[in-house]
């Protein structure tokens, strides 16, 4: 007798857990071969809101943690990526990307990782300074993390670039909700089951899945959002930079098509300071 | 002669009030929650839940300071919001002048001090009496009372009722709140009951109370179900309306819809007014205000746009 085959129902990490849209619906993807993939929840504005919350509420907790222990955890996060290497391999392929490139951008974006893990206590002995004033004042500037940062991920590659945006944006302490790529999403979500195995608190990385014209507007206008960053086409970054002016939060977008991921220039010191507030003090000292 | 015993005493107290039927309140409240309530009518509901609001501070750490920046935020919950005024301040007998200092003479805003050695109730009654008439000698508009929890365990009905009565006439004009701390007092059926005892002693504008806020166990929408059926079948046999106050645990926007969904629907629009139906929070009001804000400009807000949030990740 045959096996009945035991299907998958993906379900985006927030808050620490694995949800399905409170709306309740979802959308088609296929493979390759044009065959039904899966239903992917397709994530509204109040999944949306949720998540921020859930960043809110993880934030303070991780950005408390040392920066020691939050390398650490990054680099826990590439050993869980490093041991299921295969099975993203696998699902990349059926999904139509063709497997020298796939198995590439899937060991950069491991690398990746481990890249900002590294950084975790370094950046701020460069960040940070002690600067010269013409005053009795020892005048030093650190950086602290914004607090809760939209990520929009680009379509394609559909797990490189979302790695190489929400690595530098939780390194320093910031937390992340992040919008995985409409076309192919199914690796975000593989991404979230890493996160949720990796020692990451719950709700410092929230995956959402969805249709950007639906999300882009929320993310815009989200006054608790302290930055956007992402790869966008020109109408959302106008969307997106419209909002963010109003609600007075940082932008940082690069084009959604052209980027080349794998280079050594998608990964840089000043990405993690794209998300860093500088705090500077002037300390009075003995005349 | 009749038994004694306090299990004797609550059996004929039942037979007289009648007892819950807790699996149709439990199911009956859980269809409260499912009610789309959208857009203007969702605004209607968070500024009648906001003009409900008892703003509390119940805390040891209290100041005047403190106090002042609350009856601050009482008189003008938001700036640019346009949301009604709360409907009273809630604080210890010993903050009473400090908030009729702040809030002036005449204000909408009502002060009300809980009294009755609260949250315990655990002192003599001539204690307790004498806390009462301070606070109301302080300026006190509202008298939020603990009942003696102990005697009503215990089947001693009448001792409750004479205290509650003595505190009724302490009161002199002030309206009375009575807790009866539903966490202390274990079922469903007791509720109803305490709830009778009290009201029996109680005048029309009074209101009980679900609990002190000051135990694991606050106001729930089965507890408050219960209380308001209870305040329902009272009105229908005597005419006397009482006002009912959940208290503790609620602290979200759409939480007070839930509730006031439970008042339109068990005691109708007569109750749907601060003269007749409290929230007694403190971190309510924030997230009212929050929500009334996005409802007006369409943009989720962070909760350190609103004064008081402590959080401000």
């Amino acid at each position: 007798m045959s096996r009945l085959p035991i299907t998958k129902t993906p379900k985006p990490y927030v808050g620490g857990a694995f949800i399905r849209s409170e709306s309740g619906r979802t959308f088609a993807v296929k493979d390759a071969a044009g065959n039904f993939f899966a239903n992917i929840p397709q994530c509204t504005r109040k999944d949306l809101r949720n998540a921020v919350e859930a960043a809110a509420k993880a934030g303070p907790g991780w950005a408390k943690r040392t920066a020691y222990n939050r390398g650490q955890i990054l680099y826990r996060l590439g050993e869980m990526l490093e041991a299921r290497r295969q099975e993203m391999i696998d699902v990349h392929v059926q999904l139509g990307g063709p497997k020298g490139p796939v198995t590439k951008a899937i060991d950069t974006a491991i690398d990746r990782l481990i890249y900002y893990a590294g950084w975790a206590d370094k950046y701020e002995q460069l960040l940070g300074n002690v600067n010269p004033v013409a005053s009795p004042h020892f005048n030093f500037t650190v950086t602290e993390p914004m607090g809760v940062i939209g990520v929009i991920a680009p379509d394609f590659p559909p797990l490189l670039p979302l790695i190489s945006l929400i690595a530098p944006a939780i390194v320093s302490g910031n937390t992340v909700v992040a919008l995985a790529s409409e076309q192919v999403p199914y690796p975000a979500v593989l991404l979230g089951e890493m996160l949720a195995t990796s020692d990451l608190p719950g709700g410092v990385v929230n995956i959402l899945t969805g249709f950007r014209k639906e999300l882009v507007p929320t993310f815009a206008t989200h006054t608790h959002l302290r930055a956007i960053v992402g790869a966008v086409g020109a109408d959302d970054r106008k969307a997106l930079e419209l909002g963010a002016a109003e609600s007075v939060k940082r932008t940082h977008f690069v084009p959604a098509e052209g980027v080349n991921w794998l280079d050594d220039s998608a990964q840089s010191l000043f990405a993690i300071r794209d998300t860093l507030e500088s705090k500077t003090t002037w300390h009075p000292i003995g005349a | 002669m009749l038994a004694k015993s306090p299990h004797a005493a609550l059996t004929r107290l039942f037979d007289e009030v009648g007892t819950v039927d807790c699996v149709g309140v439990e199911e009956r409240v859980a269809k409260y929650t499912t009610r789309s309530i959208k857009k203007v009518s969702k605004v209607k509901g968070l500024r009648l839940a906001t003009s409900m609001v008892d703003l509390t501070t119940l805390e040891g750490k209290d100041t005047p300071g403190k106090v002042a920046s609350l009856c601050q935020k009482a008189m003008h919950p938001h700036p640019g919001l346009e949301a009604p005024q709360v409907a009273a301040v809630c604080v210890y007998p010993s903050m009473v002048r400090h908030a009729r200092k702040a809030l002036g003479s005449d204000t909408a805003v009502r002060i009300a001090s809980v009294a009755t050695a609260f949250p315990s109730g655990q002192t003599s009654l001539r204690t307790r009496l004498a806390e009462v008439k301070a606070a109301v000698a302080d300026g006190a508009d509202e008298i939020d009372m603990v009942i003696n929890r102990g005697a009503f365990l215990a089947g001693d009905f009448a001792v409750v009722q004479d205290e509650i009565a003595a505190v009724v006439e302490a009161c002199g004009d002030c309206a009375l709140k009575v807790i009866l701390e539903v966490s202390e007092l274990e079922t469903y059926d007791n509720i109803r009951a305490a709830s009778f005892l009290a009201m029996r002693v109680m005048r029309e504008g009074d209101f009980i109370k679900t609990s002190t806020g000051k135990t694991s166990l606050n106001a729930t929408l089965g507890n408050n179900q219960v209380m308001l059926e209870a305040i329902r079948d009272f009105y229908l046999d005597t005419g006397i309306a009482i006002g009912m106050k959940p208290a503790g645990g609620i602290r979200t926007a759409k939480q007070s819809l839930h509730f006031l969904t439970a008042v339109k629907e068990t005691l109708g629009d007569a109750w749907l007014t601060n003269e007749r139906y409290r929230f007694g929070a403190s971190s309510l009001l924030n997230d009212l205000l929050r929500q009334l804000e996005k409802e007006k400009t369409g943009a989720y807000q962070a909760p350190y746009y609103f004064s008081e949030a402590a959080e401000s990740y």
